[in-house]
């Protein structure tokens, strides 16, 4: 028998029967439907807990210091590897190849400096840091107050809380959250900074003091080599710089409760500048003075360089590879892989149980068919007299079998889809009312659509295995005779 | 009397045999019959309740294996066919009308008609038209759509009939079919029957147990009794059978135990 004609019987053999086909049909939708509602609540709250650990930064970054650095992280990591004295500095060239390695998304130096900020004329000590463009995307800004910075050299300031709290003058116990009328106030006001420029001279007559050179306008760094006072080798240069008192204006643009720097945060109340306009302002750090004493480069060095890593899984290599090339390297050792061991494990028991009301709707199938063999033994009589041949009848309950898995399958996956919306909205007005931002902890992919459907399909046709070759073996002339 | 024609063998049975066990006691349902029917025969068997006729025709029909013995159609022993042979055998070479009509009751007469063909995996474009053919032939056309339980017995068997036609098999098997029906549709299917042996050339076989009705319809009788074959009107008219019962004339075996 073609395939067309076995549809077409198939379909009409279950609309004869249709109250017991339809209630069938619903076991298997039922099944199907606890199937996917279990497998999405897993996938979504892995999915849920991933972005956050991605979103934290802390597995997905390495941070890369020099070795001639010897406030490094981790110590022992020293023996091995060039000695510091012979390592290399790191600075733009280093940024530029660790940026070139495979697996490596970007490497941001990280600008750090003590400095003094002014705002409605009182002076504040605090830490600078600064930010890349892509940490936007971190969920510390999520709740942000305010917005992130307007362009990357943009100068523009975001405050943490506390610094924000001693702007206002109110004490660093204060219960003032950061969405509070006060601090909404600040957004927008602007601030004035004092820093140390770091201005290249070459070795002039007549070098500049600082006195007079705060009173002219910086013309940016000036050719370094000038190779006047004999020549130290290749990498360095005849040169010096000089340090100029400077200020600047910023203008607030965001205030966060929370900390963009993950791992190497080192306390709170700090403020945070776009990473290019810090750079534009060639702010002196302490790194410059130690590389200074040995070779003297025109280009900028840094602190420590922060590289963020395409995944968490890769971080190991991408931490040889730089450790390879004479640095020190700190990572957090990535937990996301134990995290999905734990979720695959979830998952499977979290299907065990939506499979076993599947397996009781099978049941229903395998009884459901078993009936209507006893039905229509005479049909089935009738049908072979006239030339069905056993495979055609065994097929014509397997299309049965499987139309009401198929149709069992797409309903299940209908009926939990809705359930899992219904799960997630109630989830976030609950979430709402704990002052929460709304999550998703319900996903159906495309696959467990697909998937389930098929899967409904394949225990339907194993439940029609023994009706369908029992009907299949029917005696026409025991079947044919008369009641 | 047998029209001498170029007629080639049709059906050609040897010491067939269908033995059951029901219970304790062995039943002989066909105990050993060798009969042979040329192509385009009108051949009645004859025999009461219980004589194994019905047997017998499930054995020339493929729905039944012989215990012993060979069923011999078109020259091909259908009692060595696998399952699948088989039933592409009913398919294509035999076609069957029961007492009991065999209509399924929940598709109309089209879908009946057409159900064979479905498993003959005819193609679909012509089956309307053929399915047309064969209801036209047993004066049916206006029915196509109706249910078997709308029709009046005789309708059904016509039906039937049209049914067991449609795959134009070359042997028409067909078991009481005026059984359940009144005098004059019996008549009337007993006519279509007729009509199918003399202008489509079918080799008929017609289990009955109306003595008259054979008479009236087949060129030749086959009686039987407790599975036995006990007289031919092909060998010698009815004096074969003559000698075993009384003369199938006076004594078709009616209420024979």
């Amino acid at each position: 028998m073609k395939t067309p004609d076995l549809l077409e019987l198939a379909t009409r053999n279950l609309r004869e029967a249709i109250l017991r086909n339809a209630l069938t049909t619903l076991g298997i939708a039922v099944g199907i439907a606890s199937l996917v509602a279990m497998l999405s609540l897993g996938i979504g709250l892995q999915s849920m807990a991933t972005q956050r650990l991605a979103k934290s930064g802390l597995f997905d970054t390495i941070v890369v210091t020099s070795r001639r650095d010897f406030r490094s992280f981790n110590r022992s990591e020293e023996k091995t590897g060039p000695a510091p004295a012979q390592s290399r500095a790191l600075d733009e060239n280093t940024r530029l190849e660790i940026e070139k390695l495979p697996n490596v998304k970007e490497a941001t130096p990280d600008i750090r400096f003590i400095t003094e900020i002014r705002y409605e004329n009182k002076p504040h000590l605090t830490l600078v840091s600064t930010l890349p463009p892509s940490a936007a995307g971190k969920d510390a800004f999520d709740s942000m107050e305010g917005k992130f910075f307007s362009s990357p050299a943009a100068p523009e300031a975001i405050l943490q809380r506390e610094v924000a709290l001693e702007l206002l003058g109110l004490p660093e116990d204060s219960k003032e959250t950061i969405n509070s009328a006060a601090m909404k106030s600040l957004i927008g006001k602007e601030l004035t900074m004092k820093y140390a420029e770091r201005q290249a001279v070459s070795f002039a007559p007549t070098p500049a003091t600082p006195a007079a050179a705060a009173k002219v306008k910086p013309e940016g760094p000036l050719p370094a080599e000038s190779g006047q006072f004999g020549d130290f080798g290749e990498s360095s240069s005849t040169a010096s710089f000089s340090v100029l008192s400077r200020e600047t204006k910023l203008r607030i643009s965001g205030i966060t409760d929370q900390d963009p720097e993950g791992m190497k945060g080192g306390g709170r109340g700090r403020i945070f500048l776009p990473l290019k306009f810090a750079q534009d302002l060639h702010v002196m750090v302490p790194s410059d003075l130690r590389e200074n004493t040995r070779s003297f480069s025109s280009q900028p060095t840094y602190l420590t360089l922060t590289v963020t890593v395409s995944n968490p899984s890769r971080v190991q290599d991408v931490q040889e590879a730089i450790r390879k090339m004479g640095f020190n390297t700190f990572s957090i050792f990535d937990a996301t892989r134990s995290l999905r061991r734990f979720f695959s494990i979830l998952d499977l028991f979290l299907g065990i149980f939506g499979s076993l009301a599947l397996a009781v709707a099978s049941i229903g199938i395998v009884n459901t068919l078993v009936m209507a063999i006893l039905e229509r033994r005479r049909e089935i009589g009738i049908m072979k007299a006239l030339g069905a041949s056993d495979i055609d009848v065994k097929k014509l309950f397997f299309a049965e079998a499987g139309a009401m898995g198929f149709l069992g399958g797409a309903l299940g996956v209908g009926l939990g889809w809705f359930l899992g919306r219904v799960i997630n909205a109630g989830t976030n007005v609950f979430l709402k009312h704990q002052d929460l931002p709304p999550e998703n902890v319900w996903i159906v992919p495309l696959w467990l659509v697909g998937g389930a459907i098929v899967f409904a399909v394949i225990m339907s046709l194993l439940a029609g295995i023994y009706p369908a070759s029992r009907a299949a073996k029917l005696d026409p002339v025991q079947a044919l005779r008369y009641e | 009397m047998p029209i001498e024609t170029d007629r080639t063998t049709a059906l050609e049975t040897v010491d067939l045999c269908r033995h059951y066990t029901m219970g304790d006691s062995l039943i002989r349902a066909v105990d050993g019959i060798s009969l042979r029917v040329e192509s385009g025969e009108f051949v009645a068997l004859l025999g009461s309740s219980g004589s194994g006729k019905s047997s017998l025709l499930n054995l020339i029909a493929g729905l039944d294996h012989p215990t012993s013995g060979t069923v011999a159609v078109q020259g091909r022993d259908i009692a060595k066919l696998s399952r699948t042979e088989l039933a592409r055998y009913r398919r294509d070479e035999v076609g069957m009308v029961f007492q009991a009509f065999n209509l399924i009751p929940t598709m109309t007469l089209a879908e009946n008609v057409e159900l064979p063909m479905r498993f003959a995996e005819t193609d679909r474009g012509g089956r309307a038209a053929a399915v047309a053919k064969a209801l036209d032939r047993v004066r049916l056309a206006k029915r196509i759509r109706h249910r078997p339980s709308e029709l009046s017995g005789g309708e059904q068997q016509r039906a039937s009939l049209a049914r067991a036609l449609v795959n134009w098999p070359k042997m028409l098997l067909a078991d009481e079919p005026t059984g359940n029906l009144d005098s004059r549709n019996g008549t009337e299917i007993m006519d279509l029957i007729r009509e199918c042996n003399r202008d489509l050339k079918m080799t008929i076989l017609l289990v009955t147990h109306e003595r008259a009705l054979a008479e009236r319809y087949a060129e030749r009788q086959i009686f039987l009794a407790d599975g036995k074959l006990i007289g031919d009107t092909a060998h010698g008219g009815g004096t074969v059978a003559e000698g075993f019962v009384g003369g199938p004339t006076l004594a078709a075996p009616q209420e024979s135990a």
